[in-house]
């Protein structure tokens, strides 16, 4: 099991750790609804280290990245940030990912813990021409920031205008005294707020600063228990529950990081589904009888009828209700349809909703 | 951590408080901090007979979800309905407000339980 650079801080903190993609990981501090509300609230700080970090630079950086990503990374400039995936050349997601042009040659993918190996040989595979690529995960750390306060603290430590930074943009930055941070306008939270990447030299320096800044607000530790809520509560997919190697972008709602604009892997098949309709479609849903809905349970029409199988679920901690997201068959996709989650044999009634559930 | 001396206890965290031939039962200090935040708390056992090791609820955390084990045998002849809507006050209280059924208990099935100092040495 590896540690990320501040795994001695989370123990300190009296943090839950869970085995987590091969990483010690942080799961809960002072417990899930308080941290949940905490981002929603004021501003929360998690150490999600065990992303993967890959630089592809060179004059063929962009065609690779054309070729193996859904979205059309042409459409980037420097300084932004674009959300796709990796097609796995059988109508599945190899895994979802952040694409950030640092410059017109050079390029920085941020992946899943758990795929760091096989997005790595899969886009290894495809490199042809001038593409040097590093996987330099163990070296970077990442926090993420997040929560309506999360500006008004990050600012004490910058003097780059966060404010004025949109969604989806990235700077490097002079930061709690040192140069070369990547600060990016991108979370998993819907709460707002900054993504922030550093070597890991830099680690317990840049958390105590953050936490120094954060006092006054009420900022605090959250872990991933938490960060699976909060990114649920906004109907984001995770890698692994709603999207794997068996789903397609298109059934799965990511038509819109699927842009037939260029020439990809799997973009015949993906053009095909998104003209003539896929069988069954994720949707979002929330339980209107009480129960909480749960991975692999199944999703029954009015008749007991098997329609699909839940990929998500929890207990919403803003909307104290359960909410869950799930693959359908098409005829059950659209907004306010009746569905039925089967809790330990019951059929518990449900709505299909659209996303986010946290308006 | 909090393990009430005049209880028993069971290898799978929960407490029970003998009166006579009624049992009450919860779960401990140690499991409610384990589960983390309790969500919902599901019994729908009332009245039922129930050998010791069968399933009587299922009790819910915001990740995890885990079956209530009968500590005794007997019948289930009343359930702590407060849960249905504060089954934080698991968390909160666990020994007191967040018990969870009283049973009339068979016999001697309460043989088996353990002491507060045994119920110690397993979540040391």
């Amino acid at each position: 099991m590896k540690n990320t650079a501040l795994s001695q801080t989370h123990i300190e903190l009296g943090a839950k750790i869970v085995p987590f993609a091969g990483y010690n990981m942080p799961v809960q501090y002072s417990g899930v609804n308080d941290e949940h509300l905490c981002v929603r609230a004021a501003v929360g700080v998690f150490d999600v280290s065990h992303m993967g970090e890959f630089f592809v630079e060179g004059t063929g950086a962009l065609d690779l990245l054309q070729k193996v990503t859904s979205n059309d990374v042409s459409k980037l400039v420097d300084g932004k940030v674009q959300y796709t995936c990796l097609p796995n050349g059988n109508g599945g997601i190899v895994d979802d990912l952040l694409v950030y042009r640092i410059s017109e040659n050079k390029y920085m993918l941020v992946v899943n813990a758990s795929n760091i190996d096989k997005d790595w040989a899969w886009i290894s595979k495809h490199v042809s021409g001038d593409v040097q690529m590093t996987n330099e995960s163990d070296d970077y750390s990442l926090l993420a920031v997040q929560g309506p306060k999360a500006t008004e603290v990050l600012q004490k430590l910058t003097e780059v205008n966060l404010s004025e930074m949109s969604y989806y943009t990235f700077q490097e930055a002079h930061f709690a005294g040192i140069d070369g941070i990547i600060l990016s306008a991108t979370g998993y939270t819907g709460a707002g707020g900054f993504e922030v990447y550093f070597k890991n030299e830099h680690a317990n320096k840049i958390w105590t600063a953050i936490f120094e800044a954060g006092a006054g607000e009420g900022i605090q530790p959250i872990g991933l228990a938490a960060r699976d809520t909060l990114r649920l509560e906004m109907g984001f997919c995770l890698y692994g529950n709603d999207i794997d190697d068996t789903t397609s972008p298109i059934e799965a709602g990511l038509g819109w990081i699927t842009k037939f604009t260029k020439d990809f892997v799997d973009r015949p098949f993906l053009e095909k589904q998104k003209a003539e309709g896929v069988e069954r479609k994720l949707v979002g849903f929330t339980m209107i009888d009480r129960g909480i809905p749960r991975h692999d349970y199944e999703i029954h029409n009015a008749d007991g009828a098997v329609i699909g199988k839940v990929t998500s679920g929890t207990m919403s901690p803003s909307l104290k209700q359960g909410i869950g997201m799930g693959y359908v068959q098409k005829a059950y996709a659209a907004a306010e349809t009746e569905i039925f989650i089967s809790i330990r044999d019951k059929a518990v009634k449900a709505s299909v909703t659209k996303v986010p559930f946290l308006k | 951590m909090n393990i009430p001396e005049d209880l028993k206890y069971t290898k799978e965290h929960e407490w029970i408080r003998i009166e006579g031939d009624v049992a009450t039962i919860g779960i401990t200090d140690f499991a409610q901090g384990e589960l983390g935040d309790i969500v919902y708390v599901e019994i729908e056992t009332e009245g039922e007979s129930l050998e010791t090791e069968e399933v009587f609820g299922t009790i819910e955390a915001v990740k995890t979800v885990s079956d209530l084990f009968m500590p005794v045998t007997g019948e289930i002849i009343e359930f702590n309905s407060k849960l249905a809507d504060s089954p934080e006050v698991v968390n909160s209280d666990p020994y007191g407000d967040g018990w969870m059924i009283k049973v009339k208990m068979d016999g001697s099935s309460a043989d088996g339980l353990l002491s507060a100092a045994a119920y110690g040495e397993i979540v040391g």
